[in-house]
């Protein structure tokens, strides 16, 4: 199955590299954009065929190592 | 004092804490590589040093935090002996979940490499009592990750409770209430993001750093009375 999680500073972190792309969109020109947030996605295929245990996996990896709780939330996606 | 430094691959102050522990205390130290899985007997000071262990892959710490030997970090801190961890050790131990909170970028975004100003909010520590009747604190910061962060809950916590150990007097990199350096509830373990590492000696600039380990000493040789 194919995996992916995507980890993102907790709103209410503040999120530096986020606000360093947002001001360079904007000295581009793109004026109207706000909130930018930089993430990482971590992708990977996992051994198996049902879905749902699969996500669990993934969660539980998200929160031992691949995400970090104290200031991180992650999504996670699966697909066979 | 016997003292044991801890090894990451891509840590590289390591040698340095060596050199701090054997001039300010005359420590015997032992270095021990991350993939061991027993620290040796009757330590009185286990040393995450700093560096960019695991090229901060991921996440600052984040990897080295899942090392073989940090299990036995943990007991050696849960039996009650002292465990420093200093700028990149700080950020294992907060990624391990021995100490509270993470560190985040620098605001700023740039790497800071410069002496900055401490006070010493707590004297009191078994790593701050032999700066005595002295508040103040002069080391050297080098990281891109030292910003430290944690909720308002747990930052009321650490402030009521006497676990801010050190605090920046010009803060460097937007730490959350000017914080550099903590310790945990039962007060044995320490982060902090400057180093005494590097300011042990007058030639280096400042021996204000000596302080830190000579307190584990004499803690050490208090419990041996």
């Amino acid at each position: 199955m194919k995996a992916r999680a995507h980890v993102f500073l907790k709103p209410g972190v503040l999120d530096v590299q986020g606000k360093a792309v947002e001001a360079a969109l904007h000295g581009l020109g793109w004026s109207g954009v706000t909130g930018v947030r930089v993430g990482r996605t971590i992708e990977f295929e996992l051994d198996g065929t049902d879905a749902t245990a699969a996500r669990a996996e993934v969660e539980s990896m998200c929160q031992r190592l691949l995400a970090n709780p104290v200031i991180e939330a992650y999504a996670v996606e699966v697909a066979a | 004092m016997r003292a044991a430094v801890v090894v990451f691959p891509g840590s590289n102050c390591d040698r340095d804490c060596r050199v701090a522990l054997e001039r300010s205390t005359g420590a015997e130290v032992r270095m021990i590589w991350h993939r061991e899985t027993t620290l040796p007997e009757g330590l009185d000071l286990v040393v995450l040093p700093g560096g960019f262990a695991y090229g901060d892959y991921l996440r600052c710490g984040a990897m080295a935090a899942l090392s073989p030997i940090m299990p036995a970090v943990a007991a050696e801190a849960a039996r009650g002996v002292a465990v420093a961890g200093i700028c990149n050790g700080f950020q294992i131990l907060c990624e391990a979940g021995l100490l509270p909170g993470a560190l985040l970028r620098n605001t700023g975004l740039k790497y800071v490499c410069r002496p900055v100003e401490l006070d010493v909010v707590n004297a009191q520590t078994v790593f701050t009592a032999a700066y005595g009747g002295r508040r103040t604190a002069w080391m050297t910061i080098g990281n891109g990750e030292g910003n430290y962060f944690a909720d308002a809950e747990m930052l009321d916590r650490l402030e009521g409770d006497g676990r801010v150990v050190f605090r920046y007097r010009d803060n460097p990199n937007g730490s959350a209430r000017d914080i550099a350096g903590i310790v945990n509830e039962c007060g044995n373990i320490l982060g902090l993001m400057p180093h005494p590492d590097r300011a042990f000696e007058e030639d280096l600039g400042s021996c204000d750093g000596a302080a830190v380990f000579e307190s584990v000493m004499a803690a050490a040789a208090a419990i041996l009375q």
